[in-house]
């Protein structure tokens, strides 16, 4: 299922349709900051990482960790649509009894690997993963996709200490740096910049990219595999909200549902006819 | 009681052990490996051991993730930097998936002595036992440290062992065999019951012999595992004895005394005293005189028995 640039951006839009339409229907959950990391996601998912829809746990596939767990949303629909589980549960998002909870939770959610959510843990658990993956002789690669504001969290930095330290050239982190945080823009609240030079300090090699454009995620996830001797980092800028220009760059659309006047002109912003 | 052995030098022997026997296992330390004693492991095995350096919250999360690739990892630091530092990190990455994680805190309680109140940890077993999916581990010595560390590993899910700096007396022989959740009634006994977990066993069975003078018949009950608790042995206890004081090197509010006054007030009324720390901070000092200032001797358990046994 490896897809070509063109067809990831297909896929993308039809990822980004999916989760409009499944928050509009939970009427909770994070809007801006799915639509901001769903490209790298689906070109994770559909382009670069060995996985198996119809054995979640196969020992042969590469690791995703959603460090930035309140993207949950734009896991689950690359997931639904590469088959890991009904495309009809995205519907029952957040509700109770359902196996997708609000952050990823491995005990409920078929292809997910670990619980994420509590900002700052998620790199820590990747490196984990590697070292282990690495212990055991397998070339399996860990991708873990943090955000920019996540970065203030001082256990990120452990980590990136630690994972530079056991040379991890099996993990890849990706930054989301869509620049906007709940209370504000991250440069505002508590800057994180220049995110590159820090990763660079810490001993990661690093890639900067338009996180939209596919051809650049694409060029990057590949070029971080050829890099051995140090983990690589993408760090890529994105616009929060991503492809509904009424939720673009906007803070207040963080942790905010489309609302039932705005779905048909964000379904419609994508190209989606229907409903 | 004639060997003296310290509980964290039992862990660093039964895990250099348990590395030959299971290529599985993984340890990961915090720049405390030769006071965890999980250097031992490091010098058989280095390609599996971790230093994660002065990080405690990257070293549980690390040993999450190595869970996750299927390892069995434990992670050691002080009690108080592995509970408390990393609480969080322990709920969140470990608990919460039920990740097989062991989480081991040497030089737990006051006894860890000198280095003073900012080192000894009196409420990580409270906080632990509060956390859904843990199962919380204090051994009384030597003998129940390597049985302990044996189960852990054998157990699939989060499992926190807590242990002591100092040579403790061993209280039980060679044919002890230790089992997550299984209580021991180590003295016999009808008048009244000490329920107590690690170094505190020892100092009740001296308390017993104590009240022995005087004609009263203490039995001990000591509780390997405060998580999942052997509700059967203490409501045995409660029923044939009457009286109950529990004992532990730790706070008073959440622990031994919390659980089993928990478990007592719901099924069992039964008069019950706690001895441990009364709900304050410990202090520098050597360790026996530590024990003695916030009463934890025999003779401070032999009075508390005393006074409980007024109420029956």
């Amino acid at each position: 299922m490896k897809l070509t640039s063109t067809e990831l951006q297909e896929k993308a839009r039809e990822l980004r349709i999916a989760i409009v339409k499944m928050l509009h229907k939970s009427q909770s959950g994070h809007t801006g900051g799915s639509l901001s990391a769903i490209d790298m996601i689906t070109a994770l998912y559909f382009n670069k990482m060995r996985h198996n829809p119809a054995d979640p746990r196969w020992e042969g596939r590469d690791r995703f960790v959603l460090c930035k767990g309140h993207a949950a949303p734009a896991q689950y629909v690359a997931l639904a649509t590469a088959g890991y589980f009904p495309k009809e549960d995205l519907m029952m998002l957040r509700r109770l009894g359902s196996h997708l909870q609000g952050h990823p939770d491995s005990k409920s959610t078929p292809g997910v690997e670990v619980c994420t959510g509590s900002l700052g843990q998620g790199l820590s658990m990747a490196n984990g993963m590697a070292l282990g993956l690495r212990l055991d002789g397998k070339d399996c690669r860990v991708y873990a996709l943090l955000g920019d504001g996540e970065l203030q969290e001082g256990q990120v930095w452990e980590a990136a200490m630690a994972a530079a330290h056991y040379r991890l050239d099996n993990l890849c982190a990706l930054v989301d740096a869509n620049a906007l945080q709940i209370d504000g823009e991250v440069a505002k609240v508590m800057n994180v910049a220049p995110i590159g030079e820090k990763f660079r300090a810490f001993g990661w090699h690093v890639l900067e990219i338009d996180g939209h454009d596919m051809d650049a995620i694409v060029a990057a996830l590949d070029k971080a595999e050829t890099v051995k001797g140090h983990p690589t980092v993408i760090v890529a800028s994105t616009v929060k909200g991503k492809g509904v220009d009424i939720f673009e760059n906007k803070a207040s659309y963080h942790g905010v549902t489309p609302s039932d006047a705005e779905l048909p002109h964000a379904l419609k912003c994508l190209g989606c006819a229907e409903d | 009681m004639s060997t003296m052995k310290a509980t964290r030098d039992a862990y660093g022997e039964t895990l250099a052990e348990l590395g030959a026997e299971n290529l599985d296992i993984v340890v990961l330390d915090a720049d405390l490996s030769g006071s965890t004693k999980t250097s031992l492991f490091a010098k058989k095995f280095p390609e599996r051991f971790f230093n994660m350096g002065i990080a405690e919250a990257n070293l549980v999360g690390t040993a999450a993730g190595l869970a996750a690739a299927g390892k069995i990892p434990f992670a050691s630091t002080f009690a108080i930097f592995a509970v408390g530092r990393a609480w969080e990190q322990v709920r969140q990455s470990v608990a919460y998936p039920k990740a097989n994680v062991k989480i081991v805190g040497t030089h737990g309680g006051i006894t860890v002595g000198e280095d003073g109140g900012s080192h000894q940890s009196v409420e990580d077993i409270a906080i632990m036992r509060a956390i859904p999916n843990m199962t919380v581990i204090v051994p009384a010595d030597g003998v129940e440290t390597d049985g302990a560390i044996r189960a852990a590993a054998a157990h699939k899910g989060p499992v926190y062992v807590r242990l002591g700096r100092n040579k403790v007396p061993t209280v039980f022989d060679a044919t002890y065999r230790f089992e997550i959740g299984k209580g021991q009634v180590v003295r016999a006994g009808s008048d009244v019951t000490f329920v107590t977990t690690g170094l505190m066993t020892a100092q009740a069975l001296e308390a017993a012999e104590i009240l022995a003078r005087d004609g009263i018949n203490a039995r001990v009950v000591h509780i390997g595992t405060i998580k999942p608790l052997d509700e059967e042995i203490i409501l045995a206890a409660a029923r044939e004895t009457g009286a109950i004081v529990t004992a532990e090197e730790h706070s008073i509010v959440g622990g031994l005394g919390g659980a089993v006054s928990e478990l007592l007030a719901e099924k069992q009324p039964t008069p019950v005293k706690r001895v441990g720390i009364n709900d304050r901070f410990g202090t520098s000092g050597k360790a026996e005189e530590l024990i003695k200032y916030f009463g934890l001797t025999p003779d401070d358990l032999a009075a508390a028995a005393r006074d409980v046994l007024q109420k029956k």
